[in-house]
C-alpha cells in the first residue's frame, strides 16, 4: 500500500477512533487449566490472556507482535470466541458477544472470520474446494446449489485462482495457493472482521509478499478490518496501521507502525525493533538480544511482566503493575519510565541504576 | 459463467480424479504378491458364491455320505481324496470356504460398525462418554480373545451363528481404540475449527469432516483382521463349539482328520493348507494396500 494512501487512512482513523470501534476488548483474560487438584479441578492455571485492554477500529488493519508463547494466537481466539475467556468483554459493534451460548453466536460468526497460520491443516483433505467454500456459503441465507457455485468461482477470481481449481483437493495446491483458498473461504460469508493468525509464517517469502498484496489489496476493496498476528516486524510495517506489541500475556505498547519503528517507549518495543536486521551493509551493527525467556505464564512475574528482562527496571517495576500511559489517541505504553526513556533520546545510552539485583518472582 | 462450463470444469477434475484412483490400483499390483494374493482371493470368493456349479460332489459338500468310498486318497474321482465318511475333499473344501469367508466377513464388518461409532463418540466427547467407553473397552480387552469367546460359546451353545457372535463381542473394542485415537489426533485440525469458527454444530463436524477422515485406517484395519477372523472361526470350529456336523467348514475338518493323521493325512492337512493360503492372500493384499494408501495420504 502506497505511503501517501496510507497517512489519508492515518488521518481518518483518528476520527473513527472518537467513534465506536468495532472490536473493543476490555480487561479480557483467557486462562486454561494448567494442573488439576485431586478432584479434578483446576488449582493452576495458564495465563496466556491476562488483562488485555484493546480497540479495533472499523477499517484498520492491527497488527499484533510478540514472542511465541506470548499468547497472540489465544487472543485472537479469545475475540472470535473460541477460547475459554474467564473474564472481561468483548465488544462487536458495541455489544457484548464473550458468554454468548451456540445459537447466540451463530449469527454473528459469519460476521467475523479467521484465517490459519498452516494453510494445509486448515483445509479438509477430503473436500474439494467447491465443497470448502459451500460449507462457508450456506450458513449465509439464499444459496441453492448453483449459486453457490457462481459465488464460489466468483471468490476463487477474487484470490487469484481459476474456476476450474473448484473441484480440486486441497493437496493438488501450493502452499501459497492453500492459503488463498483459506482466505476465500474466510470472505465466503462477506466478514467485516479478519483475524490472520500467523497467516504468512509458513509461506516462502515471494509468496508472502502476493498473499501480504492480495490481503491489502482486499481490505482497500471490501473495507474490511483486520487483526494481523504475526512475530515478523518487517511484514506487519508494511501492511499495518497500528502495531500492538504483546509480552507475557499483556500488550505493553500501542503505537502507529511507522511512530513504534521511529520512536518505540516501551523498552520491549526497542529491542524488538533493534533485533530487526537493517538492510543496509555499510550499517553494520550488532544484532540486540534479549537474554532470558519469556517468563513462566502460570506464574507471571508482579509488577510490569517485562521487569526481569529489562534493562532499566527499578523497584517500582517489580512491584507494581504500570498503568497506560496515553500517548495520543488510541495509542498507549505500559511502562513506568516510558516519559524518562523517551526524554533519553537514545534509549541505549545509560540504563538507570538498578538499586538490587531483580529475580524472576514465584 | 454458463452452468455448462461447471459441468465441463467438473468432469475434467473427475476425471483426473479417476486417472489417480486407477494409478493407485496400478500400484497395488506392482507388487507381484499383491497380484498373486488378489487373484487367489478372487477364485476362492468365486468358487465360495458358485459352489452348487463348482464342486464335483455338491451334496457330498453339504454332508451327504457316501461310505463305499472311504478314506481313499487323491485320483481323477476325487482330487483331494475322501474322508472318514466317503465325501469328496474338493467339494467339502469349496463349500467349507463359504463358511469361513461369510463368518470372517460378518465379523469384520460387525466389530466395525459397532466400534467405530462408539469410537467417535469417545474420541469427541472426551469427559464422561470417552471414559465409560473406554473403560468398556479395557474391560473387554483385558480378557484373551479366544477364551472369551469360548466361553460365550460355551454357555450360549454351540453352533455358527453363537460363535460369530462371540468373536465379535471381543473383536470391536479394536476399532473402537483405533478410532478414538484418530479422532483425538485429528479434531483439533484447523479444518475442524474453522468449521466451528463457521458456526457449525458438533454433529455436524462429527459426521462432515471427522468421519471422512478416519475411514482410511479403518479399512486398512478391516481388511487385515479378516485373516484372524477366520483363523478364529476355524479354531471354534475345530474345538466343537462352531459349525456343527455334517456340514463343512475348515477348523471342523481337521478336526475330523485329527485322528487318522498318520494314515490318512490328506484329511486334515488339505483344509488347513486351504485356510493358510486364504488368510495368507489377505493379509499380503491387506498390507499392501495399506503401504500404497501411506503413500497416498502422505501427497
Amino acid at each position: 500500500m502506497s505511503r501517501a494512501c496510507r497517512q489519508a487512512i492515518h488521518a481518518s482513523l483518528r476520527e473513527r477512533l472518537l467513534n465506536k470501534a468495532i472490536i473493543q476488548l476490555n480487561q479480557v483474560k483467557t486462562h486454561f487449566p494448567y494442573r488439576k487438584n485431586w478432584r479434578g479441578q483446576p488449582a493452576e492455571w495458564l495465563r496466556a490472556v491476562d488483562g488485555v485492554n484493546l480497540d479495533i477500529v472499523a477499517g484498520e488493519c492491527l497488527g499484533l507482535v510478540g514472542e511465541s508463547g506470548c499468547g497472540k494466537s489465544t487472543l485472537g481466539r479469545s475475540i472470535l470466541c473460541m477460547a475459554p475467556v474467564v473474564s472481561g468483554s468483548v465488544l462487536f459493534h458495541g455489544k457484548e458477544i464473550q458468554g454468548l451460548n451456540d445459537a447466540k453466536l451463530r449469527p454473528l460468526r459469519p460476521k467475523m472470520q479467521m484465517v490459519f497460520q498452516d494453510p494445509r491443516a486448515s483445509l479438509n483433505p477430503k473436500m474439494t474446494v467447491l465443497q470448502i467454500l459451500q460449507e462457508a456459503l450456506f450458513i449465509c441465507p439464499g444459496f441453492d446449489h448453483r449459486r453457490s457455485l457462481e459465488r464460489s468461482a466468483e471468490l476463487l477470481d477474487t484470490v487469484d485462482l481459476r474456476p476450474e481449481h473448484l473441484f480440486r483437493y486441497p493437496h493438488e495446491f501450493s502452499g501459497g495457493q492453500q492459503q488463498r483458498i483459506c482466505i476465500a473461504r474466510a470472505l465466503a460469508t462477506e466478514p467485516e472482521f479478519i483475524v490472520f493468525d500467523e497467516a504468512t509464517s509458513a509461506l516462502d517469502v515471494s509468496v508472502q509478499a502476493q498473499v501480504i498484496n492480495l490481503m491489502a489489496d482486499l481490505q482497500q476493496r471490501l473495507n474490511l478490518t483486520y487483526l494481523f498476528i504475526s512475530h515478523d516486524l518487517s511484514i506487519m510495517e508494511q501492511v499495518c496501521h497500528r502495531i500492538a506489541v504483546m509480552y507475557a500475556g499483556r500488550i505493553m505498547e500501542v503505537q502507529r507502525a511507522q511512530a513504534l519503528f521511529g520512536s518505540p517507549r516501551h523498552p520491549y518495543t526497542k529491542v524488538l525493533r533493534d533485533a530487526l536486521p537493517v538492510a543496509d551493509p555499510r550499517q553494520r551493527r550488532e544484532l540486540a538480544t534479549l537474554p532470558g525467556e519469556v517468563p513462566s505464564l502460570v506464574h507471571p512475574p508482579s509488577g510490569c511482566r517485562f521487569h526481569t528482562r529489562c534493562v532499566y527496571a527499578t523497584d517500582v517495576c517489580r512491584d507494581a503493575e504500570p498503568r497506560m500511559s496515553v500517548i495520543d489517541t488510541g495509542n498507549w505504553v505500559r511502562c513506568h519510565h516510558h516519559e524518562h526513556l523517551q526524554a533519553n533520546d537514545e534509549l541505549k545510552a545509560q540504563p538507570l541504576n538498578r538499586s538490587t539485583e531483580i529475580k524472576e518472582t514465584p | 459463467m454458463s452452468d455448462l462450463d461447471f459441468k465441463q470444469l467438473a468432469e475434467k477434475a473427475a476425471a483426473d480424479h479417476r486417472r489417480h484412483r486407477r494409478y493407485l490400483l496400478r500400484l497395488v499390483f506392482k507388487k507381484r504378491a499383491a497380484l498373486a494374493a488378489a487373484a487367489i482371493l478372487s477364485l476362492m470368493v468365486l468358487a465360495a458364491v458358485f459352489a452348487p456349479w463348482i464342486a464335483p460332489y455338491p451334496d457330498q459338500g453339504k454332508g451327504e455320505v457316501n461310505l463305499a468310498d472311504r478314506l481313499q486318497p487323491a485320483s481323477f474321482n476325487h482330487y483331494l481324496g475322501t474322508d472318514v465318511y466317503g465325501r469328496d475333499m474338493l467339494s467339502r473344501i469349496i463349500y467349507g470356504s463359504r463358511i469361513s469367508i461369510f463368518g470372517g466377513l460378518i465379523i469384520v464388518v460387525a466389530a466395525a460398525l459397532i466400534g467405530v461409532p462408539l469410537g467417535l463418540l469417545a474420541g469427541y466427547r472426551e469427559g464422561i462418554p470417552g471414559a465409560i467407553i473406554t473403560r468398556v473397552v479395557e474391560l473387554v480387552l483385558s480378557f484373551p480373545a479366544v477364551l472369551l469367546a469360548m466361553g460365550i460359546s460355551i454357555v450360549a451353545g454351540a453352533g455358527f451363528a453363537t460363535a460369530v457372535i462371540a468373536l465379535i463381542i471381543p473383536w470391536w473394542p479394536w476399532y473402537t481404540r483405533l478410532v478414538q485415537g484418530e479422532v483425538i489426533s485429528i479434531k483439533h485440525m484447523l479444518y475442524v475449527e474453522a468449521a466451528g469458527m463457521l458456526g457449525y454444530g458438533r454433529v455436524y463436524i462429527l459426521f462432515r469432516h471427522l468421519l471422512p477422515n478416519i475411514l482410511t485406517p479403518v479399512i486398512v484395519m478391516m481388511l487385515l483382521d479378516f485373516g484372524p477372523a477366520i483363523i478364529s472361526i476355524g479354531l471354534l470350529s475345530f474345538l466343537g463349539l462352531g459349525t456343527q456336523p455334517p456340514q463343512a467348514d475348515w477348523g471342523l475338518m481337521v478336526w475330523e482328520g485329527a485322528p487318522n493323521i498318520l494314515n490318512q493325512w490328506w484329511i486334515a492337512v488339505v483344509p488347513g493348507c486351504a485356510m493358510f493360503i486364504l488368510v495368507t492372500a489377505f493379509n499380503l493384499f491387506g498390507d499392501r494396500l495399506k503401504e500404497v494408501l501411506s503413500i497416498d495420504s502422505n501427497q
